[in-house]
């Protein structure tokens, strides 16, 4: 089974519940920390880490030895991530390729013409009528296709954008994605960290805070999402935004109350018009918060409550396959 | 005229409690709810919404049943995986980028107009907000901020407000980006926890990689002490101006519940030093001006 645990605001206590349930499971699992902006999992589970990956998106490069000044790749960029500038008078035409725009859907790529050198040494304005001539290949075979030897001004070349790290202690396998500082995409490492989910194994999702494209990408295709808030009227906002979003994908959900008896009732007569299963509630308890704050585990520091995680995963089971 | 962001990595801390005291304290001022996605701070201000508008993102591919000749072409080219064996586009996974539309031959895909939130400016007891909503699963919240950000500069520049207050989202990706552009100064609100240490230390190295100036403040410092104390000796180490400490106290999650924000309601613990630091703030945002 796959679960994803979400919420909609941040510091709910989704990687506390995340860690503690995979730890709490008594077998072999996957745990993956798809909060590829901050991921803390690690912290926790202190894995011994084996291996790590690139996470590469592939962005255009302009070879302007090549590029005839037509303007298409400029023209299709849906995102304005590229500016040409053809040569007028002593200048010579340049471009820019706004990295942090593009979104690596390879159109510039497919639309700039294959140009025979003669011709290229002889354009110097913009020639409009320049169409491709050719279909690009499929994208499983675009690997091969980026050669230097390419008739085309673009070609597209690997940017990386962060790393996924591989990780085990005891039953618990762990894939973290870490954004690189300075990169904005998260969508495409989740995308990734997600692809190392094994059938065979179950799977606990950390997804990120919020309600927008990386916190959906991260519980896209989860089994069932675990929705973790406090009963506090940010807490409670934010619950319903989250709601919002998985009953918008069709993904069974149920809520988790953390420091349930911090705030006040609002958020438990919430579920309870709306239909909504709370799993369990977790009271407040300063020692619990002491034992978050030097990264120790729950269940390690308390194992009187494994129970309440081990029953979380109980009742999901029991409410799956019923 | 001066903008000041509050951000923290790690979500949770107090990044809104602190901007709605902020926004109580400070005299004359424009706020601003960059997390659009999970947006907080109207409930601590009692906004009267003045103006709604509507925020449209990218366009999203829609093909045409019954011109459709089920080619292929769409399919293999999008990188999305937007466009299902049957050919109807998954709104969710669009990205519209329009290749498909300039490939399709029939010319069967239409690039429609996509509603994905809205944005209000309001009125409230401590003066003007600019907010949003994002729409169910949409993405381009950067874009929205940005948009969000325009309106709080242009109204403060023609109101004369000499203040601008972001209350910026978690993590350190898009939205965090255009919460940072054109900032003066970057409050980074943590807590004294080993995922607030680790978080931190992330977003302040993505603010200076934007050259953004930050300062650090630790939120519910009594929690670890241990924590507290490697906090501000790696803001001194980092020549990070270390703002202050905010006790653990439970008056603001009770302000909280009554709609307000804990300045407001009386003289806790916390109130007295997020007063304190407000002055920190404020003299380091006008730092050099005379």
């Amino acid at each position: 089974m796959k679960i994803a645990v979400a919420s909609g605001k941040g510091g709910t206590g989704k990687t506390t519940l995340s860690v503690n349930l995979a730890l709490s499971l008594n077998r072999r699992c996957c745990l993956l920390d798809c909060d590829v902006e901050e991921p803390n999992a690690h912290i926790f589970l202190k894995p011994k880490f084996l291996r790590e990956e690139k996470c590469n998106v592939l962005i255009p490069e302009i070879d302007f030895k090549k590029c005839v000044w037509c303007g298409k790749c400029a023209e299709v960029c849906a995102y304005n991530a590229i500016v040409i500038v053809p040569p007028s008078g002593k200048n010579e035409g340049t471009g820019f390729v706004f990295e942090h725009l593009c979104h690596s859907c390879g159109a510039c790529e497919y639309f700039c013409p294959i140009i025979s050198s003669k011709e290229a040494s002889s354009a110097t304005e913009i020639n409009k009528e320049i169409k491709p001539r050719r279909l690009a290949k499929s994208i499983s075979e675009r690997g091969s296709n980026q050669c230097s030897g390419s008739a085309k001004a673009i070609s597209e070349k690997k940017k990386e954008i962060g790393k996924i790290e591989f990780g085990r202690k005891g039953k618990v396998d762990l894939i973290t994605g870490r954004l690189n500082v300075g990169e904005i995409r998260a969508v495409p490492l989740i995308e990734k960290v997600k692809k190392n989910i094994s059938l065979n194994l179950d799977a606990i999702i950390d997804a990120p805070p919020g309600t927008s494209c990386p916190m959906v990408e991260a519980v896209k295709g989860a089994d069932y999402v675990i929705l973790v808030t406090e009963p506090t009227p940010f807490g409670l906002n934010d619950l319903v935004l989250a709601v919002e979003v998985l009953r918008k994908l069709s993904i069974p959900f149920g809520v988790v109350v953390n420091r349930y008896d911090y705030g006040d009732d609002r958020t438990l007569k919430y579920c309870a018009r709306e239909n909504i299963k709370v799993l369990a509630k977790i009271p407040f308890k300063r020692k619990f918060a002491e034992a978050y704050s030097k990264g120790i585990p729950l269940v390690e520091e308390f194992p009187e409550c494994s129970r309440l995680f081990s029953d979380i995963f109980k009742r999901i089971e029991s409410e799956m396959f019923s | 005229m001066k903008q000041l962001a509050i951000i923290s990595g790690k979500g949770g801390t107090g990044k809104t409690t602190l901007a709605g005291a902020f926004a109580c304290l400070a005299k004359n001022k424009i706020m601003a709810d960059c997390d659009v996605d999970a947006a907080d701070l109207h409930l601590l201000l009692s906004p009267k919404i003045l103006e709604e508008h509507d925020f449209f993102g990218m366009e999203k591919a829609f093909i045409k049943k019954d011109i459709c000749i089920s080619c292929g072409k769409c399919r293999e080219i999008c990188r999305f995986n937007a466009i299902g064996k049957t050919y109807i586009v998954d709104k969710i996974s669009c990205e519209g980028c329009a290749f498909c539309a300039k490939i399709c031959p029939e010319k069967a895909v239409e690039m429609k107009k996509n509603q994905a939130g809205k944005w209000f400016v309001s009125e409230t007891k401590f003066g003007l907000l600019v907010h949003a909503k994002l729409g169910i699963a949409e993405e381009n919240s950067g874009k929205l901020v940005s948009v969000v950000r325009g309106k709080a500069k242009e109204l403060a520049q023609e109101k004369g407000v000499d203040l601008v207050i972001v209350d910026g989202p978690p993590g350190i990706g898009c939205p965090v980006m255009a919460s940072l552009s054109e900032i003066d100064f970057a409050v980074v609100v943590t807590e004294p926890t080993f995922s607030g240490l680790h978080d931190a230390k992330r977003v302040i190295s993505a603010a200076r990689h934007f050259k953004v100036e930050v300062g650090l403040l630790v939120n519910k410092s009594d929690l670890n002490p241990e924590i507290t104390g490697k906090m501000k000796s790696y803001a001194e180490e980092s020549n990070i101006s270390f703002l202050g400490e905010i006790p653990f106290d439970k008056d603001v999650i009770n302000a909280l519940i009554a709609g307000k924000n804990v300045v407001e309601t009386g003289n806790s613990p916390a109130a007295g030093r997020i007063r304190e630091i407000w002055k920190t703030v404020k003299d380091r945002i006008y730092d050099g001006d005379t």
